[in-house]
């Protein structure tokens, strides 16, 4: 018994894996995700009446390539046809071959899959897009909805990121462990940027999955680099941080602040990874942005109520991230646990000469215009919300800061 | 005769179910251990968070991060059940696979079986997950 629902799992599990394979055969990108979708159609209508294969990747990859192969050797004439064992019956070679993927080239293949769609040739924009169709499988429709353009414009997105690869003429072989670690970071970014793509846009149902496949990302760059500290918290961060998706919103779809959140509604799943793997980065002593970030959003996931939040304990994340990383948006974060602890003048002593920096910054003016209301300086609070709202990035942004704007207006009248 | 009954699988693919697919899955399998546990032969399971939570510890002093071993095929979770036989120990691991089709499960007779000592354990399902 194979249901579909476990095929569709294991094909799009197996891709990044058999995509890399074929992309190692090929050396192009196109006719790999081509022999990749041949293998997959070929994989609906078999594994259905025969059974899933021992290994369903190893059978992708086989199948993909022989299918390719066949496509070759029928367009040309001229192409010499390839050896006859590898395009021999499937059964035979499914064990050998199933052999060979176990250890040498898996690592490989997936990361050089990895920095191709990364590559610093590319903008951001279009390393994301690059590894949602690659790596993820998203189809350009899907792409296009989420980030909120036409198909046609993420069609030439996509292709234009494929055509910048192929004239940088990247390297087949793997880099050396000092480009390796910067590389590993570009991944890395490309993923939070992905995450927050989909966390700021909440539970639009086109967006949303971006968490998942941000998520599922990390989790594959982590088995790659299983030791790397980094990885770890920035798997950690996201899952963190994604626990808390269905207490953030009502169910009018408007933003509820972490201390006003439902904590039972938190994914305790996802925040039982997250605390382990945070827990295992730390003990490499290894501190970076991404584990500070996690251990900030741990010491949330730990408190059972607002009230018990270890305010102190987060400041002091905060002073560390805002030494890795000098930030003005850092500083306005540490502001809220310090207005916790020292009460909104400190807070707002502490803001106040961000204001030329964070000019633009939707989230600047929500914090001043909440310690100034928290000091009774209503006129003034009212003033910082109004530039808020003028702002804001989403609707449920802006309507979360009217809240506040309707409460002061109501306590006027 | 006490038996674990070890479930494998690909973690990967387990860990990328929607939420519906797994509460799908979950729903199933609670039903055949509803049945199990009125016929007094389902003791502790356990269901495990994937491996890349897991820490290694070698030779008393080296910790390593992933499992004891990288395989294909990952154990994710186990029960511990009370049957007569062999026979009727894979009857149970067959209604569990009907219910979780593309798991695997290994049935190993247990030699040594020590009750959970803590002065309040649990006797109520925990869900971590």
């Amino acid at each position: 018994m194979t249901d579909m629902a476990w095929i569709n799992g294991a094909l799009t599990a197996a891709r990044p894996q058999a995509i890399g394979a074929l992309l190692r055969y090929f050396r192009d990108m196109d006719r790999a995700e081509e022999a990749f979708q041949d293998a997959c159609l070929r994989a609906l209508k078999s594994w259905p009446e025969n059974g899933p294969p021992r290994d369903p990747t190893a059978w992708l990859i086989l199948v993909g390539r022989n299918a390719a192969l066949d496509g070759v050797r029928k367009q040309s004439h001229t192409t010499p046809l390839p050896p006859d064992e590898e395009i021999s019956d499937l059964g035979d070679a499914e064990s050998a071959l199933a052999e060979r993927l176990d250890g040498s080239h898996y690592r490989d293949d997936v990361l050089r899959l990895l920095f191709i769609c990364c590559h610093p040739d590319l903008p951001a924009t279009q390393q994301i897009a690059l590894a949602l169709r690659i790596v993820s499988g998203l189809t350009v429709a899907q792409i296009a909805r989420a980030f909120l353009v036409r198909e046609a414009a993420m069609e030439q997105r996509i292709t234009r990121a494929k055509a910048r690869i192929a004239k940088a003429d990247v390297p087949f072989e793997a880099p050396g462990p000092a480009e390796r670690a910067e590389r590993v970071a570009a991944v890395a970014a490309m993923i939070y940027l992905l995450f927050n793509e989909g966390y700021s846009a909440g539970q639009d149902p086109a967006r949303a999955p971006l968490c998942d496949e941000a998520i599922r990302l990390a989790r594959l760059l982590l088995r790659l680099f299983q030791t790397e500290p980094e990885v770890m918290g920035l798997t950690a961060l996201m899952l963190l941080q994604h626990a808390r998706l269905k207490a953030r919103f009502d169910p009018s779809g408007e933003v509820i602040l972490l201390d006003d959140q439902d904590r039972a509604l938190w994914n305790t799943n996802l925040i039982s990874e997250g605390l382990a793997l945070i827990d295992k980065a730390m003990r490499h002593n290894r501190p970076g942005p991404y584990q500070v970030q996690a251990a900030i959003a741990a010491t949330h996931s730990r408190a059972a109520t607002a009230a018990d939040t270890d305010w102190a304990g987060i400041d002091g994340l905060y002073l560390a991230l805002e030494r890795m990383q000098p930030s003005p948006v850092i500083t306005l974060n540490r502001a809220v646990a310090v207005a916790k602890l020292h009460g909104p003048a400190a807070a707002l002593a502490m803001i106040e000469p961000l204001e030329m920096q964070l000019a633009g910054y939707f989230h600047y003016f929500g914090a001043k215009g909440a310690f100034l209301l928290q000091l009774g300086r209503k006129n003034e609070a009212r003033q910082a919300f109004d530039r808020a709202i003028a702002l804001a990035n989403t609707p449920a942004e802006a309507a979360h800061i009217r809240q506040h704007l309707d409460r002061l207006m109501q306590q006027a009248g | 005769m006490l038996y674990t009954l070890l479930c494998y699988n690909k973690e990967d693919v387990v860990w990328s179910w929607s939420k519906e697919e797994d509460d799908a899955v979950m729903a199933r399998l609670s039903v055949v251990h509803e049945k199990l546990v009125k016929e007094g032969k389902l003791g502790t399971s356990l269901r495990l968070l994937p491996t890349t939570a897991a820490t290694t510890l070698r030779g008393g002093d080296l910790v390593i991060d992933g499992p004891f071993a990288e395989t294909k095929e990952q154990l994710l979770g186990f029960y511990v059940i009370e049957v007569e036989s062999l026979d009727a120990a894979l009857a149970v691991a067959k209604q569990l696979s009907a219910a979780n089709p593309t798991s695997v499960y290994e049935i190993r007779p247990i030699a040594l079986y020590v009750p959970d000592a803590r002065p309040n354990a649990p006797t109520q399902i925990i869900k971590t997950y």
